[in-house]
């Protein structure tokens, strides 16, 4: 179970400093898919980084299983089983998808199981596993990936942080297949995404509303979803394929 | 001849990737004088008369053979210059290993410099492997100052990997090649200073006949307080193409100065540099700790990845 209590944050500029965080109390149980959607600027990215401690609360605690990590490193908490997926997948010169996905296992992983891992997010891992993770991969196989380092991990707590961005709309639809696998696997890993996309919403557990900095809804998807489609916070990825239907499934 | 003893074998493993003696042509040197040598009905190595060095030749039409001349140099204070002249024939594929490892745990300077020379035929394909290594915690240095000529005639291509990774606190490495019709000259170097070192590498690629091409890429990390300068030059006297990179991790106090240079003497002449310096991206750093690495180990992940 992860647990924010009274968590604030604050950004700090030379001059200035903004609330981007305002008291957030949250408890996500274990095993659960949970959407956090709300406006831009609301605080959604702020909080996956506070989760996975890329940034530091200015006050408050994180609980995750019965103990307190809010000072512990994000190298600590990755260990303690937190995973993190960036909204733009870094690049690395040199670095092959193969030993990434060996760094990420933590293990002498071997090209069967990386192949497993591969093939799960839809990439065929006689092409990619010794392609450099470079320029020279587009931005879907980038996403595609990042997420492949997750299952690689084997985490109990995974974060995406707007899956969706930067990724065109045939990758889009791969991706939300790899969402609905993930949730309907046996691991039942809690699942955290942050993101717009009402596709995604469509396939949570909960949904959680970020609005300048605090928490606005929250509860099931059927309760909350109702009343934020058509909204900015729960968007089609393409209006006009959404409703030609299975047009690129 | 003279048996190896274990520091020797174990500079002979770095630069060489050699655990024992080598199948197929080989001259092994170590502390000034040869300890091994191997010909085959191919390739032959003579000692030069007139100085310190060998002459190796490949006939033409040798293919899948290789040649190793490695270098190890275990007495402090042991300063030579060797000349290594190729003479490959046409319609070759041949795989040649060189290099050089010092250890020096003395208080007096340790000096290599290799001078190699490369007459390549027509036709003929040659991958060329140099790795350069110093060891040893004396206060002694370790310095390189190897000099690399390539002549290719019409048809030959040369692949050279240029690795120098650890150890070696002075080295000014030359390199100068001269391509011919459909010749094409490929260089992958790597290089990593450290401590007080200091790299200088300087390339003068001459694209001399029309069809030529060469592409000079040198991936570089600077550590601690040392110093590199990287001088990549690529002349274009024809219809050829060039391409050279420098691109470089910089960290700690470390110092480079990347001077890629570009020299056209024929409209049809197409040449590219690119440079860039930078240090290790946070994201980076950040990403891998996601993982499970603690950020020492993450910026080891990077830079091995990068020089690799």
């Amino acid at each position: 179970m992860l647990e924010l209590r009274n968590i604030r944050f604050k950004a700090e500029d030379d001059d200035s400093s903004k609330e981007i965080i305002r008291d957030i109390n949250l408890e996500i149980p274990d095993g659960k898919f949970v959407v956090i959607t709300g406006p831009n600027g609301g605080g959604k990215s702020t909080l996956a980084k506070l989760i996975a401690g890329i940034e530091k609360p200015t006050g408050g605690s994180i609980i995750f299983d019965s103990e307190d990590i809010t000072d512990k490193s994000i190298t600590e908490r990755a260990r303690m089983g937190i995973g993190f997926a960036f909204q733009q997948p870094v690049r690395f010169k040199g670095i092959t998808v193969f030993d990434l996905l060996k760094i990420a296992s933590g293990t002498k992983l071997s090209v069967s199981q990386a192949c497993d891992y591969l093939s799960e997010v839809g990439l065929c891992a006689r092409d990619y596993i010794n392609r450099e993770v470079n320029a020279s991969l587009s931005g879907g196989e980038l996403k595609r990936i990042e997420i492949a380092t997750i299952l690689a991990r084997n985490v109990k707590l995974a974060v995406f942080d707007e899956p969706e961005a930067g990724i065109d709309l045939w990758s889009f639809n791969n991706l939300i297949r790899i969402f609905e696998n993930m949730r309907g696997s046996k691991e039942k890993r809690t699942v955290i995404v942050i993101s717009h996309q009402e596709r995604i919403l469509n396939i949570a557990d909960e949904i959680i509303v970020l609005a300048d900095g605090e928490v606005t809804e929250q509860g099931s998807r059927d309760a909350i979803l109702p009343k934020i489609i058509g909204s900015g916070y729960a968007k089609n990825a393409c209006p006009k394929i959404e409703k030609g239907g299975e047009a690129n499934a | 001849m003279p048996e190896m003893d274990a520091v020797q074998l174990r500079l002979l493993q770095e630069v060489a990737g050699l655990h024992d003696i080598p199948e197929g042509a080989y001259n092994l040197r170590a502390n000034g004088q040869s300890v091994g040598r191997n010909t085959t009905a191919n390739i032959d190595i003579q000692t030069k008369k007139e100085a310190s060095g060998i002459d190796i030749h490949i006939k033409s039409g040798t293919k899948k053979e290789s040649v190793h001349i490695p270098v190890v140099l275990s007495q402090s204070g042991l300063k030579e210059t060797v000349y290594n002249d190729f003479y490959v024939g046409d319609d070759c594929d041949v795989l040649i290993v060189a290099g050089c490892g010092i250890d020096n745990c003395g208080t007096q300077d340790s000096e290599h410099d290799g001078i190699h020379r490369f007459f390549i035929g027509k036709n003929s394909k040659i991958r060329y492997v140099e790795k350069h290594y110093g060891s040893g915690d004396g206060s002694g240095k370790r310095i390189l100052d190897p000099v690399t000529e390539a002549y290719i005639d019409e048809g030959s291509t040369m692949e050279m990997e240029m690795v120098q990774i650890k150890g070696v606190d002075s080295t000014k490495r030359t390199t100068i090649a001269q391509l011919k019709k459909d010749a094409k000259l490929v260089v992958r170097e790597r290089l990593m200073t450290h401590g007080q070192q200091s790299a200088e590498s300087i390339y003068k690629v001459t694209l001399s006949e029309d069809g030529s091409s060469a592409d000079v890429v040198s991936r570089s990390v600077a550590r601690d307080e040392s110093f590199q300068k990287l001088d990549l030059c690529i002349i274009g006297d024809a219809q050829c193409s060039g391409h050279t990179e420098c691109d470089s991790i910089i960290m700690d106090k470390g110092r480079i100065l990347a001077v890629p240079s570009l020299e056209a003497n024929s409209t049809e002449a197409q040449l590219v540099h690119e440079a860039a310096i930078g240090k290790i991206a946070g994201e980076q750093l950040i990403k891998l700790m996601t993982l499970g690495l603690t950020e020492q180990e993450a910026e080891e992940q990077i830079i091995n990845g990068f020089l690799k």
